[in-house]
């Protein structure tokens, strides 16, 4: 059962109370209490030199489970999710059978409830089998608890299906679509973005145009609807424009960007690593620096891992016939903290706050992101912001083909609690 | 050298010079009755081919040989790949069977580079998907200097599918290394949006470029691009970018007309026009087992030369 327990001395970081201070935080029977309440024989835990923030909260992470357990399980990727700091995951719907049903919802929330490593906050399809022209019993999922609806992997291909979701679903209140901007006509076939190093790596690219068309085409039926848009992991500096002019004018907009596409560009594909085979591609310097501002200045709201396991056979092969995708929940904090906090791109408040606080509001989970305040549920993560580790296998997640492996980052997670249960202490899982 | 032979971006001016010399020696094999040299007796050469390729794979087949190495030609119909091995599977029994060199040819760009992971010996690259093909510029480049005797200053176009043609990257990468003058002409769908930064000149008329040409490089037009809608028709693709014999009156005396095989007449070159003197399709295929040699013996360190390393 949970312990009571005192994390002495962290560096308090706690953007939702606008608190940044060394303190004692205690933790009892799952909750946040006075460190002058905790009762007597509490297992005091030395956090000198430590961060202590709310539970990290991916808005955007694939757990595979059903129907892709080769790659990952809901077990696996929670406790891949726990050692990387995150208190809270949110699947998306492209398992099999496909995440369209409340049915389905159920299986992986039971999933995540048997695993008890993080809360699990699954992604509900907006059409029935991502099929894009009939729209899912969207109701009925959000009464099974569901607050995101995606049929991420692709884009709702009808501007009037997508108008009908956006507009059906303002009868549920602070519900949203989340799209994956991709025109799969300009982009059929792609490799990777589309420029210098396509042309000469002889890869078939995929231009930003593919994504921009897309980002303008939904905030435009943003704007018609009134309906609440979020768009998943932005790579081009057109796109972050296109945002920015879009919350000016009022529009219900979140934005979101990927650790890999605030480290890497199209350059770093010389190499014809699958692991950087991802989409929306990597891009250029120009695009990352425009993305890397957009984060700093709010413009985009959340940084989600995208978390794509493969099975080692899919990605050790030719690179046109790997699949897209790389793992991110074991380095998604330690990625944004070496490439964007220590070089001052964003402060430390801001990346706690784009990796917990705003994803939490966008998932609707309460019960995360913070504040650290009495009575608050104990989803927390106590980090050390100079430990520098090489990424390398072994991972918690069931596969490995993770775009930073054999990088040196700086910033290792020590201990996650998860509703006061330190799921991860010393670096190790628990269970 | 390098021990591998990937991307014509390996080499150096210097190493293409020192690889065409050596080409040149060799060539005087080719014209013996016994056209045999013992440079690499006892070493062991595996022609690996994903995609069927008749006159690269006799080419590199017949280089090896004349070196006195021992060949195995691998393909993929009716072999492990069939029953779906992966490449990585593949490697490593050819790895484990002792293979000094292996020759690949394959339909996905960087394979080449993905294979050198797996195994020890060298990897040469006959055609990757839509990335190099390495030898074929080196005896493109082998034919322009010997014909012309320098490639310094020369002015080549290459017309036609400059997107989808490895022939195409390897040989204006080499040709810019050199210091030749490069024009890519075709239709703006087939020319890479980023091609003017590997230092080559873009144009999309033909007729305004040939008065100007040492060499008139025609590369292959697949039909297949025009089901992409890359071109409207194969006849308005023959009408604005075809070498006619009255375009060919428009190339200065003394110019080579070239073409890497295997040709589309009446389509990218009239019928005529591929059997004038100045067209040296034959000379190229023949350089190109000269071409091989060389690099087979330089990659794997042949007589007195040291280790593969080396």
């Amino acid at each position: 059962m949970p312990e009571a327990i005192r994390l002495r001395g962290a560096r308090i970081v706690d953007p939702a109370a606008g608190r940044d201070e060394v303190g004692d935080v205690g933790v009892a029977e799952g909750r946040i209490v006075p460190p002058d309440q905790l009762p007597a024989g509490a297992l005091e835990l030395d956090c000198d030199g430590l961060v202590l923030a709310p539970g990290l909260v991916d808005p955007h992470t694939h757990l595979r489970q059903p129907g892709g357990e080769d790659a990952e399980t809901v077990e696996t990727g929670c406790r891949a999710a726990a050692l990387g700091g995150y208190t809270a995951v949110a699947p998306m719907a492209n398992t099999d059978p496909v995440a369209d049903n409340a049915a389905v919802i159920h299986e992986v929330l039971d999933l995540g409830a048997a695993a008890g490593l993080c809360d699990v906050f699954p992604v509900g399809a907006v059409t029935r089998g991502l099929g894009g022209e009939q729209l899912a019993e969207l109701g009925e999922m959000v009464e099974a608890g569901v607050r995101v609806f995606s049929d991420d992997g692709r884009a709702v291909p009808s501007p009037q299906v997508l108008r009908n979701a956006l507009t059906y679903l303002l009868a549920f209140g602070e519900v949203v679509v989340a799209e994956h901007c991709e025109d799969p006509s300009l982009s059929e076939g792609g490799q990777m973005h589309e420029g210098l190093h396509s042309g000469i790596l002889g890869l078939a690219g995929k231009p930003r145009e593919s994504e921009e068309i897309v980002v303008a085409r939904d905030l435009a039926l943003a704007r018609l609807t009134g309906g609440r848009l979020h768009l998943l992991h932005l790579s081009s500096a057109g796109s972050v424009e296109l945002v920015r002019r879009a919350k000016a004018e009022g529009l219900r907009v979140t934005a979101e960007v990927t650790p890999h596409h605030l480290v890497f560009t199209d350059a770093d594909l010389v190499t014809y690593d699958t692991n950087l085979k991802v989409n929306p591609p990597l891009r250029t310097a120009e695009d990352r620096e425009a993305l890397r501002r957009g984060l700093a200045d709010g413009t985009i709201d959340v940084i989600g891992t995208d978390h794509a396991p493969h099975p080692v056979e899919r990605k050790e092969v030719e690179f046109d016939q790997a699949p897209p995708g790389t793992i991110g929940l074991e380095t998604a904090l330690a990625a944004v903290l070496t490439y964007l906090v220590e070089p001052g791109v964003i402060t430390l408040s801001r990346a706690i706050e784009a990796l917990s606080t705003a994803p939490a509001r966008l998932l609707g989970a309460a019960d995360h992101g913070g504040p650290i305040e009495p009575g608050r549920p104990a989803n927390l993560v106590a980090f050390d912001p100079q430990a520098s580790w090489v990424v390398e296998p072994p991972f918690a997640s069931r596969s490995r083909n993770c775009a930073f492996l054999g990088r040196t980052l700086r910033g290792r997670v020590v201990h996650t609690l998860y509703r006061g249960e330190l799921v991860v202490t010393d670096g190790k899982a628990q269970r | 050298m390098n021990k591998h032979l990937l991307s014509i971006n390996d080499l150096t001016a210097e190493d293409i010079v020192r690889i065409l010399d050596v080409a040149e020696s060799f060539r005087e094999v080719g014209t013996r009755v016994i056209k045999k040299v013992p440079a690499l007796r006892g070493r062991t050469v595996v022609n690996l081919f994903y995609e069927n390729s008749t006159r690269t794979r006799i080419s590199f087949e017949l280089a090896a040989k004349r070196l006195s190495a021992d060949v195995i030609n691998f393909t993929t119909s009716g072999t492990s790949v069939a029953k779906g091995e992966s490449l990585k599977d593949t490697a490593l029994t050819l790895q484990a069977m002792g293979a000094d060199a292996i020759v690949i040819r394959h339909a996905s760009s960087g394979a080449p580079l993905t294979l050198t992971r797996w195994v020890r010996g060298s990897v040469l690259n006959a055609g990757d998907g839509t990335h190099e093909h390495p030898t074929q510029a080196l005896l493109d480049l082998y034919t322009m200097r010997d014909r012309l005797g320098r490639i310094e200053g020369l002015r080549v176009a290459i017309v036609g599918d400059v997107l989808h043609s490895r022939v195409a990257r390897s040989l204006s990468f080499g040709l810019v290394k050199m210091g030749a003058e490069v024009t890519l002409v075709g239709p703006p769908t087939l020319i890479p949006p980023e091609a003017p930064a590997w230092g080559v000149a873009v144009s999309a008329d033909l007729d305004a470029v040939l008065p100007k040409l040492d060499v008139c490089y025609l590369l292959r037009i697949q039909r297949e691009r025009q089901r992409q809608q890359l071109f409207p028709s194969l006849r308005e693709y023959a009408r604005l970018f075809g070498l006619t014999r009255e375009r060919v009156g428009m190339l200065p005396e003394g110019s080579l007309i070239m073409h890497p095989g295997p040709m589309n007449r009446g389509v990218e070159i009239d019928s005529d026009v591929a059997d004038l003197p100045q067209a040296v399709m034959e000379e190229q295929v023949t350089n190109g087992i000269a071409i091989r040699m060389a690099l087979l013996y330089l990659l794997l360190g042949g007589a007195g030369e040291g280790g593969a390393d080396a």
